[in-house]
């Protein structure tokens, strides 16, 4: 952490002159000396202001991200987020891949809710090919499947980290606890814990693996438990009331001037929900409700996402009613369109999940045809009509939404990701500006930003 | 009936046939790009080499809109009317596709239209979910596109507003004013693309380092990369790979 006095260019003395000001390097327990060295200077102009630079590499500040704080004493006076150290350029490089191939582009962006870039993505891609009508029932039972229990997982880690951030260890680890039996599911279905790729144009990349459905229905019966453990210990825990209780308020107008969504909207008294109000996947026919708290702060946040998270576990657990209720025999994950769906039935060998030796035997023994329609398929991809479209999704974080263009080739003229986090996170000044600099983590902690989805 | 069956009679003028109309328009289409393969400093003995593709040209849906698009477009011609602006002036071409609202505004007039937007109860876009820009690097006089997402959370609808700028002067007025989160967004297509967004309070670049030079998402900036080497053999870079476009 690098301090920062104010004091005029040229004092007398200073090794460590900067043209701003006299700069301080604080390496752990010298604080006082600098504010000894800052009260020194207090009959020079602006002496007062102490400017902080919080990050980029701070273990509170959710990944890379760098706050420069001005302060008067202990209160933030200017507060001004500065990202970008994490963009990897994922929109240009899709414009590379066929689309196909952007599945596993997008879902390393917002790396804690992989599955919802995935999703926001396919049906953008989708919607331009007019091939939502013909996405299979099961496909879609099993994305809405994934999606929830990515929002569990992603919530957990924003609830665990926050705790530690206040210094309950406990939290931390109750929270990854329970998010490491999640990504056990998601290894078990998709072969991965992050990164996906799971949910493609079209469908899912494979079926639920045999025995699936018992493990879900096992998570299922322990998951209210478990997160009650975490209610148990900071619902009414009064140090953990007295760092979220009316801090870094930001009310309805706020959150509409600066396109806020997600659980901090939620939480000034909007039941806005893009799952109820513009239904994806089949939303529609699920029960739930839209958990709602007009407290406009950090604990209504905090309990929005909690409750969230129960509404979660009963989707997921009509998702598991449905996908257990008697599959008919030709019931596929993938669109029946040759042109569209992969041929390739995935399984699993020695070395691990590969083409199916049946359709290898197929392709490169029995059908010449089947050869090139495979080669073609998977070298150069399908094509999108020209034209431009946005879908969006609700993430855990709020309103994701992918603005694709096409120029009818069989890559994205252009992709773009409205990540919620990007958005969100520009609500931090308005939420900390006025208050006190140890809030400053509290507010970071309920927007939730991830810096993977911000910096793209 | 087709042209050239016996029955027409010699002496009458065969109609033309729509499927040859078609395809002569088609023909007469800009080209957009020749050849299938990426790459043409190598023999390409596909066949596929001589092909050209065809750009279609801009679409422009004509009323009725259908959906609640009819609605948006009376009730925002109507409020413009109030500040002495027309909705033909103020938008060039409205375009319905996949489900989707597009309103091409021109540039001088998007505060005023956003404004009216985000304003008038009738309309009520209270969110803008951002501001994409697109490099289209084809479409002379008007390469710069910046696309803003709308949304009326009132009414429960979506609107896109899309505003384009030549290369030559990427100038757009900010929409900051109207709309405070397009703020970070617009920075955002400053840095990529370099659109200049007229009025916005502080235009710095938010990705990129303070000091880098060019935009790159422009479709004119390269991808970069380098060869990766693994046992004696080469992969090249991304996109000097060969494509199968």
């Amino acid at each position: 952490m690098t301090a920062q006095a104010d004091s005029p260019a040229g004092a007398p003395g200073a090794a460590e002159e900067a043209e701003e000001g006299r700069v301080y390097t604080v390496g752990g327990q010298d604080w006082d000396e600098v504010v000894a060295a800052a009260d020194d200077a207090g009959d020079r102009p602006g002496a007062e202001r102490l400017i902080v630079n919080m990050g980029p590499q701070h273990p509170s500040t959710h990944g890379v991200l760098r706050l420069i704080l001005t302060l008067d004493g202990e209160t933030v006076t200017e507060l001004r987020p500065v990202v970008g150290y994490l963009h990897t350029g994922i929109e240009k490089n899709m414009e590379f891949r066929n689309w196909m191939q952007g599945v596993t582009f997008c879902t390393r962006m917002d790396y804690l809710a992989p599955l919802f870039n995935e999703t926001a993505y396919c049906l953008a891609v989708e919607r331009m090919l007019g091939i939502e009508a013909a996405i299979p029932e099961r496909a879609s039972i099993i994305r809405v499947m994934m999606m929830e229990l990515n929002r569990i997982s992603s919530h957990l880690v924003a609830i665990g980290t926050f705790g530690l951030e206040l210094g309950a260890t406990t939290v931390f680890l109750y929270g990854l606890r329970e998010r490491e039996k999640v990504l056990d599911l998601f290894e078990l279905i998709t072969g991965l814990r992050m990164n996906h790729a799971y949910i493609r144009p079209g469908g899912v990349s494979q079926d639920l693996p045999s025995g699936a459905l018992e493990r879900l229905r096992e998570f299922l019966g322990v998951m209210p438990g478990q997160l009650g453990e975490i209610r148990a210990l900071l619902d009414a825990n009064p140090v953990y009331l007295a760092r979220t209780k009316n801090i870094a308020h930001l009310d309805l107008a706020g959150c509409m001037a600066l396109g806020v969504t997600g659980p901090i909207l939620r939480a000034t008294g909007l039941p806005w929900d893009l799952r109820k109000s513009q239904p994806y996947c089949g939303y529609e026919s699920y029960e739930f409700d839209v958990p709602v708290r007009d407290t406009c702060d950090v604990y209504g946040r905090y309990i929005v996402r909690m409750d969230e998270m129960d509404q979660s576990l009963r989707i997921i657990e009509q998702c598991v009613d449905r996908l257990a209720g008697g599959r008919p025999a030709d019931d596929p994950v993938m669109i029946r369109d040759a042109k569209i769906g992969w041929p390739a039935q995935l399984a699993l060998g020695p070395d691990g999940l590969g083409n199916s030796p049946d359709h290898i035997k197929h392709i490169m023994g029995q059908s010449m045809e089947a050869l090139i329609h495979h080669f073609k398929l998977v070298t150069e991809g399908f094509r999108v009509p020209a034209g431009q479209v946005y879908a969006a999704v609700e993430s855990p974080r709020g309103e994701l939404g992918c603005h694709l263009v096409s120029d009818g080739g069989t890559r994205p003229y252009r992709a773009h990701f409205r990540d919620p986090s990007f958005a969100n996170l520009q609500s931090v000044s308005v939420m900390c500006e006025g208050g006190m600099i140890a809030d400053v983590i509290s507010a970071v902690a309920s927007i939730d930003p991830l810096m993977g989805g911000v910096d793209r | 009936m087709t042209a050239g069956t016996p029955a027409d009679g010699p002496d009458q003028v065969p109609p033309p046939d729509p499927a040859a109309l078609a395809g002569r328009e088609r023909l007469a289409e800009q080209v957009a790009r020749t050849g299938m393969f990426g790459v043409s400093d190598t023999p390409d003995t596909s066949g596929y080499g001589g092909l050209k593709v065809r750009r279609p040209p801009p679409l422009s849906s004509q009323p009725p809109y259908g959906s609640y698009f009819d609605d948006v477009a009376d009730a925002l011609g109507a409020s413009l009317e109030q500040s002495g602006l027309s909705f033909g002036d103020a938008v060039e071409r409205v375009v319905t596709q996949y489900g989707d609202l597009t309103f091409h505004v021109r540039r001088e007039h998007l505060p005023a239209v956003a404004g009216r937007l985000r304003d008038d109860p009738a309309l009520a876009f209270e969110l803008c979910t951002g501001v994409s820009g697109v490099h289209y690097l084809a479409d002379e006089g008007r390469e710069l596109h910046a696309v803003y997402h709308l949304l009326s959370i009132t009414h429960n609808r979506r609107l896109r507003l899309e505003v384009s700028a030549p290369d030559a002067d990427p100038h757009i007025p900010s929409v900051v004013d109207v709309y405070p989160t397009c703020d970070w967004h617009e920075r955002e297509t400053w840095d990529f693309f370099g659109i200049i967004f007229d009025g916005h309070p502080a235009l710095t670049r938010i990705e990129m380092p303070d000091d880098w030079k060019g935009h790159p998402q422009r479709k004119d900036y390269p991808l970069g990369g380098i060869p990766v080497e693994y046992r004696g053999a080469t992969v090249p870079p991304p996109d000097e790979r060969r494509s199968y476009e």
